[in-house]
């Protein structure tokens, strides 16, 4: 494997968990990390967690079962693959039995009298621990599941900023409920790796108030709770065409109006004079918004973690999108 | 998430304006007595709740609001933010004149303590204790998938039972959690009723009702399979819990039942609230359909968070081909019109894409009413965003179809 050229802030990173308030773009930089590591030369597994098919959606691939299957081959030849697997706990904790206890009979016994279901969907924490213990299998692969692909990297797109620390802690889920037993030690072995230096969790927020505050919280809780924190990816930023000076005079309302209609006379639009007040009141209200911006971009920096930037893409992020993003991402060293 | 119902709607396209919705005609109504606002996480159900129900107090009605999980400001703006379960009234309510007799009370979900009060109010204190001294019952009751979809509904029904004896609101405003899916509210009580049905907690009770000859050969197999993986001491603490609870469980599924009753009696109206993005109204979608086969009354659609259409006939590929030619120039003022340009060309394309992405829902969904809220600079932190909000909601931009 070609060992990448330029320097990635997490290379000795395995397993990058991606989270993120719903709505700021979580499962799109989960899946353009994905991309940037294996352009790395890596080969990586996606992962979802939430039956939401998000990454199949992304992909523009029918639904993913319950199988690492190739999401996307690479064709230059110091790149990685990318594999995709949508974990649900029940098909986890089948798995879990027949690969740990050969339950046969009683496996099936226990979904007939509805243990399966109960244990997946009830019983506080276990859920959890058969989802990150799926994640963990795939990141330490061992002898019991024969042939399997190992993976230089896994990008877990993870549950929501607001549920992170709990879906990540699951020891202390388990505490007080489990305190012995076969759960309790393969929880134990889950958070081992999750505390170390193996892993970091990512938080994706755009430069809005209640996103930003939840980043904050959402790593003060992580850092109590001894889980690794990576970087924070500012998401959907504005365009940035507009330097400060632009944005005082837009702002300040002192704009040379009949020099600006020049300038779009030259640039071949009909009817400049005509769009100068239009023009004039979107840069104000922009330049209104990247002031906001700013002021949650220091807050952002006060974390203390590296920051990544990337662009609101005004087409929406398709799957072209996707590979712009990851470009960034090498670029500016998440990846 | 991938469908798992059949789609619900006309079969084919009807061309025409996408209805408006009316907010306040909506609140005026008298007979209205529940809203629920719903939608996927982060599309602004919250500030949407609590500016409807502002909006409603300030027309005369006499308001309380659930909410489940504010932002900070906004919650203190509002005098919520010790969660204490209890209904406070709002401070800066402006009802006055022709309004006069409106008011907002509000309050923030506490999950568990409405568990627990539940467990209180059908068990004898000892046995209630009993119960929430249970290390099964603490995990459950604070950490279950669906336990809060839950409990905002056994809020909501004891909120309508406190309203009808005691007089004190006439119309309450509810949030749903910020789930995944907007369907998880629906399907919380009836998740809970199979859990309480469920063949394994029949299973966990046979021993202590006595011999169950079918049963007893699977059983052994499968407590001894339960005891290698989770270990005999949660069995144990499980089986404990199970008993003390058995004879809560009828009155748990009755009270769910009745609420999930209560949502669809007359008088109560549901509002989705979606973001002009692929995700949340392809969520907004599932949700209306699947109202419409519950036979739930679908007040309609907010679409929030949307872009403005910035007016002027430059179209965006103009703008950008504008924006190539200045982009390297070296004056200020040059700089600046190249930088408007590709502005307005991001804009221009921003908003093609939003309206096509509500033209295809309308089209699946031809008679969902429907109001467009601008996308605000700031968030809202206080009473008079929370006006602003409302205003918009009853005078929204114009649904383009």
């Amino acid at each position: 494997m070609a060992e990448p050229a330029p320097a990635s802030d997490f290379p000795g990173v395995q397993l990058h968990i991606v989270t993120g308030k719903g709505g700021t773009g979580k499962s799109t930089v989960a899946a353009s990390l994905a991309l940037a590591l294996a352009s790395r030369g890596k080969t990586v597994l996606l992962c979802e967690v939430e039956g939401r098919q998000g990454i199949a959606q992304l992909f523009d691939v029918p639904p993913l079962p319950y199988e690492e299957r190739l999401l996307a081959r690479a064709t230059e030849k110091d790149h990685g693959n990318v594999y995709a697997l949508a974990i649900d706990a029940e098909s986890a904790l089948l798995e879990y039995l027949a690969m740990y206890y050969r339950l046969g009979r009683a496996g099936k016994a226990l979904d007939r009298f509805g243990v399966i279901d109960f244990a997946t969907t009830i019983a506080p924490g276990v859920r959890d621990v058969l989802l990150t213990g799926k994640v963990y299998e795939a990141a330490q692969r061992n002898s019991r599941n024969k042939n399997a692909r190992t993976y230089d990297a896994i990008v877990l797109d993870a549950p929501p900023t607001g549920r992170i620390t709990q879906f990540l802690n699951v020891n202390n889920e388990l505490a007080g409920l489990a305190k012995v037993g076969p759960i309790k030690a393969q929880a134990d072995t889950v958070t081992t790796l999750l505390r170390s230096s193996r892993t970091a969790v990512h938080l994706v927020t755009v430069l809005e108030e209640m996103p930003v505050q939840e980043t904050v919280d959402g790593v003060n809780e992580l850092r109590s709770a001894g889980m690794p924190v990576g970087g924070v990816v500012v998401n959907l930023v504005r365009p940035q065409d507009l330097d400060e000076p632009a944005r005082e005079q837009l702002l300040a309302g002192s704009v040379d109006t009949k020099a600006l209609g020049k300038a779009l006379t030259s640039a071949g639009v009909k009817a400049p004079m005509s769009m100068v007040p239009t023009l004039v009141a979107e840069g104000r209200d922009h330049a209104e918004r990247r002031r906001l911006e700013d002021s949650q971009r220091s807050l952002v920096e006060e974390i203390g973690v590296p920051t990544y930037e990337l662009p609101q893409l005004a087409g929406g992020a398709d799957l072209a999108g996707l590979y712009e993003l990851a470009a960034e991402l090498i670029e500016q060293g998440l990846a | 998430m991938s469908r798992t119902t059949a789609r619900v709607g006309p079969m084919t396209a009807t061309p025409g304006p996408v209805p408006a919705l009316d907010v306040d005609a909506m609140l005026d109504d008298p007979k209205q007595r529940i809203i629920v606002c719903c939608g996927s996480g982060g599309v602004g159900k919250t500030t949407t709740a609590a500016s409807i129900a502002l909006r409603a107090a300030e027309r005369g009605r006499k308001v309380v609001v659930l909410t489940i999980d504010p932002a900070r400001r906004l919650a203190q703006s509002m005098g919520i933010e010790a969660l204490d379960n209890t209904p406070r009234p709002v401070p800066g309510v402006a009802s006055t004149g022709s309004t006069s007799g409106g008011s907002l009370d509000a309050m923030m979900l506490d999950m568990k303590r409405t568990f627990d009060e539940v467990v209180e109010s059908q068990a004898s204190p000892e046995k209630a204790q009993q119960i929430l001294n249970n290390p099964f019952y603490i995990a459950v009751s604070s950490s279950f998938a669906g336990t809060q979809e839950y409990m905002a509904m056994e809020k909501l029904g004891q909120l309508d039972k406190d309203a009808r004896a005691s007089g004190r609101w006439d119309l309450i405003v509810v949030d749903t959690p910020p789930s995944r899916s907007a369907l998880d509210f629906l399907d919380a009580p009836e998740r809970l009723s199979s859990f309480l049905d469920g063949k394994f907690m029949k299973l966990l009770l046979a021993p202590a009702r006595g011999p169950a000859k079918l049963m007893t050969a699977g059983f052994g197999l499968v407590t001894k399979a339960v005891t290698t993986i989770i270990g005999g001491q949660v069995l144990n603490d499980m089986q404990a819990f199970v008993s003390a609870f058995d004879t809560l469980f009828g009155g748990f599924r009755q009270r769910a039942q009745r609420t999930f009753e209560l949502l669809q009696a007359e008088g109560t109206s549901f509002l989705v609230v979606a973001a002009p993005e692929p995700d949340a109204l392809r969520e907004a979608a599932y949700f209306v359909e699947r109202l419409s086969a519950e036979k739930m009354p679908l007040a309609g659609l907010v679409v929030n968070r949307a872009s403005t259409d910035p007016g002027g006939d430059l179209t965006a590929a103009a703008a950008m081909s504008g924006y190539e030619k200045l982009r390297d120039a070296e004056d200020d003022v040059t700089r600046m019109a190249a930088g408007l340009l590709r502005l307005h060309a991001d804009r221009k394309l921003i908003v093609e894409r939003e309206s096509r992405l509500r033209s295809r829902f309308a089209t699946a969904h031809p008679r969902v009413r429907t109001v467009v809220l601008p996308a605000l600079p700031t968030d809202v932190h206080d009473l008079d965003g929370l006006r602003r909000i409302g205003d918009l909601l009853s005078h929204g931009t114009e649904p383009q179809g």
